[in-house]
């Protein structure tokens, strides 16, 4: 049971609420006020002046107007190429005082290089020093990473989502034509470059590549195969609504397997994932994963560009 | 002033194409040729952090024969620091694009200043039909 407050009109909280709602004015009465004076001239009179101003002076406006602009390019031309020359000079002069190109000793090659490069195979399992550092020491860093990629892509879609109206008059222009040479030589060529972009990703722990380069390959074969087979026959798995699916389900995995990681390893409890014998394909622990994932992403984002920008819809 | 500006090339280079790339943002007026001149200016940055990580002498950085010295492979991080860059120049370019194909939906040119001529001349016919109907309810 909740108290009531008999004199909740007068209360301080009930003038809070009304004021807040402009309902009440803790001042009225208590300042000098001067009521506001209606002026003599209203806007109409200003509104129709300045449109009789204008149709009479309009040339004249015009003339000045264009004589204005081509000053101002001149000048706009002349301070961009002052700039341009400044920022060059400075630089260059930046430059000058850097450390000499490929110098041992130079101020970037700290501690935090070296600590990677002599603990990333006892700590994580990877042979490739440059994948166990962005999914495992810096994975929160490559998860918003795959998130910009996915907003990037909704939002291209969005921007350029034709309505229906204007599709059913443009889409004779996307019917694929029947091409003698792209057919077979896409049949040939389109299971290899997937192949290949899921091998880049499977090794991107142990050979140079990783989710993001497997993923953009993946990505190509799949545009290939969409601009050889038409919309229809491609359209039949890789449909806007499983895309979405897909992404949301490995964005959510990488969430959910990297909260975990850090999880555990924060708290110092026992973990399930352990960085197995390097050099095997599945070992270094979560990395194979969360490269499939940001793989997938990364593959399903390129399609979904180009046919966005194709398109304008799947 | 310094003695490396005749050793750092690969710097130089990428102070040169930085700033072709913002003179082309400067200067064209194509909307498309900004946004090359954005994604040279992304490619300077990219050469500049991998000249960066470069040390000589030294190996790719991926473990081989088990060793796991630090003199013996070049600096990992500015390679994972350009990888972050080119997702994020991807996402950006893309989102550009989307934006100018919408641009030229609405005015069919890509001209920036033809765009904006044809903007401020929308917005004084509106003003002008604007004090137009207010006379006519005045008059009333």
């Amino acid at each position: 049971m909740s108290r009531k407050n008999p004199d909740y009109e007068g209360s301080k909280w009930q003038h809070f609420a009304q004021w807040t709602k402009g309902e009440y004015d803790p001042q009225k009465g208590k300042l000098e006020t001067h009521p506001p004076v209606k002026s003599k001239k209203s806007g109409t009179d200003i509104k129709g002046y300045l449109r009789k101003m204008w149709n009479e002076n309009k040339d004249l406006y015009e003339e000045k107007q264009e004589k204005e602009l081509s000053l101002f390019e001149k000048i706009y031309f002349f301070v961009a190429i002052l700039l341009g020359v400044f920022i060059t000079i400075l630089l260059l002069v930046t430059v000058s005082h850097l450390p000499r190109f490929g110098d041992a000793n130079a101020p970037e090659n700290n501690e935090v290089a070296r600590r990677y490069i002599e603990k990333g195979l006892e700590e994580t399992g990877a042979v490739n020093i440059v994948a166990c550092m962005i999914l495992d020491y810096r994975a929160f860093d490559t998860f918003g990473e795959s998130c910009v990629l996915f907003v990037a892509a909704t939002c291209v879609l969005m921007l350029l989502k034709s309505d229906g109206k204007e599709k059913k008059d443009t889409e004779s222009e996307y019917v694929t034509r029947r091409s003698e040479i792209l057919r077979p030589a896409a049949r040939i060529l389109v299971p290899v470059i997937i192949i290949f972009g899921i091998y880049v990703i499977l090794n991107g722990h142990l050979s140079p590549g990783g989710g993001f380069s497997g993923g953009a390959i993946i990505g190509a074969g799949l545009i290939l195969y969409l601009t050889a087979f038409g919309f229809e026959r491609a359209g039949r798995f890789l449909s806007e609504k499983n895309i979405r699916i897909i992404t949301v389900l490995s964005l959510t995995f990488y969430c959910f397997a990297k909260s975990y990681s850090f999880y555990t390893g924060a708290n110092h409890l026992e973990s399930i994932i352990t960085p197995g014998t390097p050099g095997a394909l599945l070992s270094a622990g979560l990395i194979v994963y969360l490269n499939i994932c940001v793989g997938i992403v990364v593959a399903c984002t390129m399609y979904s560009f180009y046919v966005a920008f194709r398109r304008g819809s799947f | 002033m310094g003695t490396s500006v005749f050793t750092n090339y690969e710097e130089c280079a990428s102070v040169i194409l930085f700033v072709i790339g913002m003179m082309n943002l400067l200067l064209q007026s194509n909307l498309i040729k900004k946004i090359i001149g954005l994604d040279i200016m992304d490619a300077s940055v990219y050469l500049f952090l991998a000249a960066k990580g470069y040390i000589e002498g030294r190996h790719a950085p991926i473990y081989t024969d088990g060793i796991t010295d630090a003199s013996y492979y070049i600096n990992p991080v500015p390679s994972g620091l350009v990888l972050t860059g080119i997702v994020v120049s991807v996402s950006v370019s893309a989102l550009m694009m989307a934006l100018t194909i919408s641009l030229y939906r609405q005015y069919k040119t890509l001209n920036l200043d033809e765009i904006m001529m044809k903007l401020r001349k929308q917005e004084s016919e509106e003003f002008i039909a604007l004090s137009n109907k207010t006379e006519g309810e005045g008059s009333k």
